[in-house]
């Protein structure tokens, strides 16, 4: 794992801060959704070797959630944003 | 070659130069019956298990590493059936009784050891939970025994009974249970399946399934291309991987776990145990070595290695159980890469498309379903209908709402 993160808040911050949350996968279906569509939301997932989005939260800083790149063969962290900006894109 | 005490005394007068290789190293030949992608214990027990008692000889087991690479050489080797539901309870015994004769069946010495494993209980609540598995386990036919405190403390005298947090109020024992030797696993059937005839083809990565509409036809590799009938996986860990090849989404996410051992000590823990208070278990090696290890790291990894932060979390594990660990040195850690299903259970199905077939998701407990899970999927390779023991690891479950929730505990750390 990256021995640091960059937080677009708080700077470079050791990753003991940081709290692992998982995928970022499709946005949460609406209430009435199909179940096929419900199914794939809450079991399935990419589980890519290589590059993987997914939720972070900066628990031992800002207390922000983040959404970064992470590489799940080598671990390193790439491309960290403020969650917020993803629910402004209509993407979480 | 079979192996016998007088194989082993006529090879000592001959200065044991008459040794041959316990399995062949074959090339790939252009077309099998049945291809199994992964040389691990479940793709090997497959192939032991397909040649000899469902007569299907013309197989290859492709790996992408060397035999004894990935998990079958990367666990805690610990063996038991003590499960408390239906659908799992009577796989996992038939898997002990054929751990019980293995040795035999396969003529190689796994070193199989029924010392025992332990669960301990700290808690009133804990102990009726444990009362409860050991009813169902008994009402399979299984062994299990509830020890109280003054029992417990007969057999492991070195555990910290008094702890203010966590005191030990006995343990659920099942005397059958035990550990292997891994590594010897994969040779035994590696050797066993070799000489059915079963091809085994090490450094045979899979780079692409090609697809003739809803059949596969073959397999890419970087040994070149080759046909078969039916495609089989047996590549837990990695499973996402392979299946994204043929764009299936499957419903685990790929965690790492790792596994230590210390130096070599004095006879000193002569059972599994296992702590209640904290994910933490420890068995000691025939040459001395604790052999432990707790959680898994928490977040998707494909990488066959683990944090300081989970060394540091399992050793604390292991302080609160047995104190005196507080001067052992650990020796080594290594990490393997786990199929972590969303109902902690695995998943061994046929797949959407025709002659592709699944065996997955076995999480953190594998090794211990290693003959059985090789038996059952030779089974529904053969048959296209699964053992009777293992007809609720289906992969439709989940949709359907039927899951095999043994421990009700998600796929990662925070669904624990």
């Amino acid at each position: 794992m990256s021995s640091l993160v960059k937080c677009p808040h708080c700077g470079s911050r050791p990753r003991e801060e940081f709290t692992v949350r998982g995928e970022v996968a499709t946005p949460r279906p609406v209430a009435g959704a199909d179940e096929s569509i419900w199914f794939d939301h809450v079991y399935l997932r990419d589980n890519p070797r290589g590059q993987h989005r997914e939720y972070w939260h900066h628990s031992g800083g800002c207390r922000r959630w983040l959404v970064l790149d992470r590489n799940t063969v080598t671990h390193e962290t790439s491309n960290v944003v403020d969650a917020s900006t993803l629910k402004a894109e209509g993407r979480a | 070659m079979r192996y016998s005490a007088l194989s082993l005394l006529g090879n000592a007068f001959s200065k044991n130069k008459n040794w041959k290789p316990a399995w062949r190293n074959p090339d790939p030949k252009p077309r099998y019956d049945v291809i199994i992608i992964g040389g691990g214990g479940h793709g090997l027990a497959t192939a032991y298990y397909l040649s000899k008692v469902f007569g299907v000889r013309n197989v290859a087991v492709l790996e992408k590493g060397y035999l004894g690479s990935g998990n079958i050489g990367r666990n805690t080797t610990i063996i038991r059936s003590n499960y408390l539901l239906e659908g799992n309870n009577p796989f996992y015994e038939f898997s002990m009784k054929l751990w019980e004769g293995l040795e035999q069946d396969f003529n190689f010495n796994a070193m199989v050891s029924q010392r025992g494993v332990i669960n301990l209980y700290h808690s009133d609540v804990q102990r009726d939970a444990y009362t409860r598995r050991g009813n169902a386990m008994r009402l399979h036919g299984v062994d299990a025994d509830l020890l109280n405190r003054d029992q417990v403390r007969e057999k492991l005298p070195f555990l910290d009974y008094d702890n203010a947090r966590f005191p030990i109020m006995g343990g659920l024992m099942q005397a059958r249970g035990g550990t292997v030797r891994h590594d010897a696993v994969a040779w035994g059937f590696a050797r066993g399946a070799d000489q059915n005839g079963v091809d085994i083809i090490q450094n045979c990565e899979v780079t692409a399934i090609d697809r003739d509409g809803d059949q596969i036809t073959g397999v890419q590799t970087t040994r070149g291309a080759i046909k078969c009938g039916k495609l089989a996986m047996a590549v837990a860990g990695s499973s996402s991987h392979v299946a994204q090849m043929v764009d299936m989404r499957l419903p685990i996410e790929s965690h790492a776990l790792q596994a230590f051992v210390s130096e070599g000590l004095k006879p000193f823990i002569d059972t599994v145990v296992t702590f209640g208070a904290g994910h933490f278990y420890v068995s000691q090696s025939d040459k001395g070595g604790l052999v432990f290890g707790g959680d898994i790291e928490g977040y998707n990894s494909y990488a066959q290695r683990g944090n300081l932060a989970c060394v540091e979390h399992v050793a604390e594990a292991g302080m609160a159980m047995i104190p005196a660990l507080s001067r052992v040195r650990i020796l080594r850690s290594w990490g393997g890469i786990m199929d972590m299903s969303m109902d902690g259970s695995p998943i061994m199905d046929r797949t959407h498309i025709g002659n592709l077939y699944f065996n997955g998701g076995w999480c953190y407990g594998g090794f211990k379903a290693t003959p059985a899970s090789g038996y059952c999927y030779a089974h529904l390779l053969a048959t296209d209908r699964p053992h009777e023991t293992a007809t609720a690891f289906r992969m439709d479950r989940f949709a359907r709402g039927y899951l095999l929730d043994e421990k009700g505990v998600g796929a990662q750390a925070n669904l624990h």
